[in-house]
């Protein structure tokens, strides 16, 4: 009988020193994987090592000897004892296996739910094993699976809906009020590591042009060269306001840097286009009355976290249907492995009267001398077709049997009236290799 | 063969609009598509009934209550499909379909009355005044419900709380360009109606204005959207305040269209339309 199997640990499992050492570079992967796959007792593998997580998939014949050597071989390539990686590993098997990997691949068993970068490294980590011809019909099926079930789960609920980090609310609001952000001008007001990641995100929005004010001057320089924009000084930015759409503040000023009346006077300048204040500073730049203006939005530090928290709250909700929607595929999966196990029985079945079909033509053949081509034709048909018309009886009645419980019964029947055990062994490697 | 047609008109923008309101509820894209698909149908099928009405009545048909409003309805659609053009804001529909079906819905409850058709109601003047005055009329809808979503999105990122609609509802900026061009335009086509019902009634009263009471208050419409789009052209309005002032100009445009053939007398007024005689 085939098993899947899952060995692994995650950001919930495992401290991050631990996981290092356990992650599988980009130059050694190809040692790995050809290490677990020389491994006996392993048919497949897929092996899956990002930043949150490292998790060798595996099929076996021999769950408990497999799983050993896999313990064994994660011992010695992350130098950890075996008494300290034990209790960082989750290992699961069958059903257990395929929705695990179910719900890394829809990602509702990352660190925050929904993001969509794993999607893209289980991919890689199956790429690779493809490669690497690691990977055959269980472990392809499975990926396939659960690249289409992720996507499934990404378009029918919300789960990858709304933004999580600060830049992406801001950018995503944004969008909201200037509906494209194309040619949008930015200014950035303070330089501090944050506003620059939210620029950095806007410019991946392609806005037009970044311009920075910053206290130090040589700072404003080295952020505005690394967007192609320019540098302003504090004094200029009253009449900055007239021309930019998206301000982002973030200096250490105890003082508000935008005044309400600043932003009422430019408004009359401006003909009222939409100006939006992203005020990531603690304490606050820009003053709170600036968001009773008409036409100016300000979200502040608090706003922006608020939002967020309401979104992954929202994530939650919406991990319910999909963990519904993965129990639904787990059992598929489960009812289509099944059907795998009348496979190896039909293929000895079949490779039995192969085998005496050539022998008895061979013998036959010979006793009948010399024939034409033709006639050698018509005596090779006619074994064929008895074989198979022989046979076809027994195998759509396996196959008819492939999901009911009593399986097992007329597949141990059939490799006892055939006498089918000797060779069994190598049909069933071959029979999904 | 007309009511028929009606019905069927009916019944296609009840499903449109429940597909419609199934799509913005469910923000489900295809049910969208469908929608729309659907509202085209409808809207298909509407012409069809209005292009025959015409045809038995040999006026157009909207010279009686019931059947200006199926005809606002149709107009609401066509300037909808117009504009879907250049903004493609499905959701729009989502407002819109079901605001011309409930039109529809009172068209269909009004008694059918019968009309004489006097020789002034033939003729060109007559269905250019009309025709324009309701496209005007309906893009000027398009104006209102474009203005409502936009009030409902701004609330939503100026409160801080980004609630359903946050996600469902297109940008301000998109709402607010919609919401200047359908004024502009609606503005021209209202201009248009109203020049052309001067030169209708000077055919038939012999002078090109009367003030009767649908003239005052078409007058006063005209004039409440003047000043909007000298707000905005010249003044620079944009936003809440043109959002606010367009829902207040198309709530006087309501009375105008309702209100006054109800309420005051004047040669206008339905019940004085489906007399034989001229008052």
């Amino acid at each position: 009988m085939i098993k899947i199997v899952n060995i692994g640990m995650n950001h919930e499992t495992a401290p991050v020193e631990l996981r290092e050492l356990a992650a599988f570079g980009g130059h050694n992967i190809d040692e790995v994987m050809n290490a677990i796959s020389s491994i006996k007792d392993i048919k497949e593998s897929i092996v899956l090592s990002t930043c949150n997580r490292v998790e060798i998939l595996f099929t076996t014949d021999n769950e408990k000897g497999g799983t050993e050597s896999v313990i064994d071989f994660l011992c010695r390539y992350s130098q950890i004892s075996r008494e300290k990686l034990l209790p960082i590993l989750y290992i699961y098997n069958d059903q257990e296996a395929i929705r695990h990997i179910f719900r890394v691949g829809a990602s509702l068993d990352s660190l925050i739910i929904g993001e969509p970068q794993i999607l893209g490294q289980v991919k890689e980590a199956y790429r690779i094993a493809v490669d690497h011809k690691s990977s055959s019909v269980i472990l392809n099926k499975l990926m396939h699976r659960t690249f289409s079930l992720a996507k499934k789960i990404r378009t029918e609920t919300e789960i990858s809906g709304s933004a999580v980090s600060i830049s992406f609310a801001a950018v995503e609001l944004g969008k909201k009020i200037f509906g494209d952000l194309e040619g949008k001008k930015v200014l950035l007001i303070g330089a501090g590591e944050m506003a620059e990641l939210a620029a950095t995100y806007l410019v991946h929005n392609r806005v037009d042009k970044i311009k920075v004010a910053n206290r130090t001057f040589r700072r404003a320089v080295e952020v505005a060269d690394q967007f192609h924009g320019e540098t302003i000084s504090f004094e200029e930015i009253g009449d900055q306001l007239l021309y930019i759409d998206i301000v982002i503040t973030s200096t250490a000023s105890p003082e508000p840097i935008i005044s309400s009346d600043q932003v009422k006077k430019a408004m009359k300048g401006r003909k009222n286009r939409p100006l939006f204040f992203i005020d990531i500073a603690v304490p606050r730049n820009v003053e709170s009355r600036v968001n009773e203006i008409e036409n100016a939005f300000v979200y502040n530090m608090d706003d922006l976290k608020g939002i967020i928290e309401s979104n992954l709250s929202k994530r939650k909700n919406e991990a319910v249907k999909a963990e519904r929607m993965v129990d639904e595929e787990v059992i598929k999966f489960s009812e289509w492995l099944k059907t795998l196990d009348v496979v190896p029985t039909i293929v000895a079945l079949k490779e039995k009267c192969k085998k005496i079909r050539q022998i008895e033509l061979k013998k036959t053949l010979s006793r009948l001398g010399n024939l034409t081509p033709e006639q050698r034709k018509r005596v090779e048909d006619l074994a064929l077709s008895i074989t198979k018309k022989v046979l076809n009886d027994p195998i759509v009645f396996l196959k008819g049997k492939e999901n009911r419980s009593s399986r097992d019964l007329y597949l141990d029947i059939t490799q006892k009236l055939f006498n089918l055990g000797s060779d069994n062994e190598n049909t069933n490697k071959k029979s999904y290799k | 063969m007309d009511t028929l047609f009606f019905r069927l008109t009916l019944i296609v923008y009840l499903i449109a609009s429940a597909g419609f309101l199934f799509f913005i509820i469910k923000k489900n894209k295809n049910v969208g598509y469908w929608s729309h698909r659907i509202m085209l149908f409808g809207f298909a099928l509407h012409s069809i009934y209005l292009t025959l009405s015409y045809y038995h009545l040999g006026a157009v048909p909207a010279l009686t209550f019931k059947t200006s409003l199926s005809f606002l309805s149709w107009t609401i659609i066509a300037a909808y499909i117009i504009f879907q053009v250049k903004f493609k804001l499905m959701v729009l529909g989502s407002f819109v379909v079901p605001f011309s079906t409930f039109l529809m819905i009172i068209s269909s409850t009004v008694p059918i009355s019968t009309i004489t058709v006097r020789p002034i109601f033939k003729g060109v003047w007559l269905p250019l005044h009309v025709g324009t005055s309701l496209l005007g009329d309906g893009i000027f809808a398009i104006a209102f419900i474009a203005a409502l979503m936009y009030l409902i999105q701004e609330r939503q990122i100026k409160s801080k709380k980004l609630g359903a609609f946050y996600t469902r509802l297109p940008s301000l900026n998109s709402l607010d360009s919609l919401n200047y061009h359908a004024i502009n335009y609606g503005f021209l086509l209202l201009t248009i109606g109203m020049i052309t019902g001067s030169i209708v009634a000077q055919g038939s009263h012999g002078s090109y204005w009367r003030w009767d009471p649908k003239e005052v208050w078409s007058l006063i419409t005209w004039l409440c959207y003047a000043a909007l789009v000298h707000q905005r052209m010249a003044a620079g309005w944009r936003g809440r305040r043109s959002a606010f002032m367009s829902i207040g100009c198309f709530l006087i445009l309501i009375f105008t269209f309702v209100g006054v053939n109800f309420l005051m007398e004047g040669y206008h007024s339905f019940e004085s339309l489906e007399r034989s005689q001229l008052p």
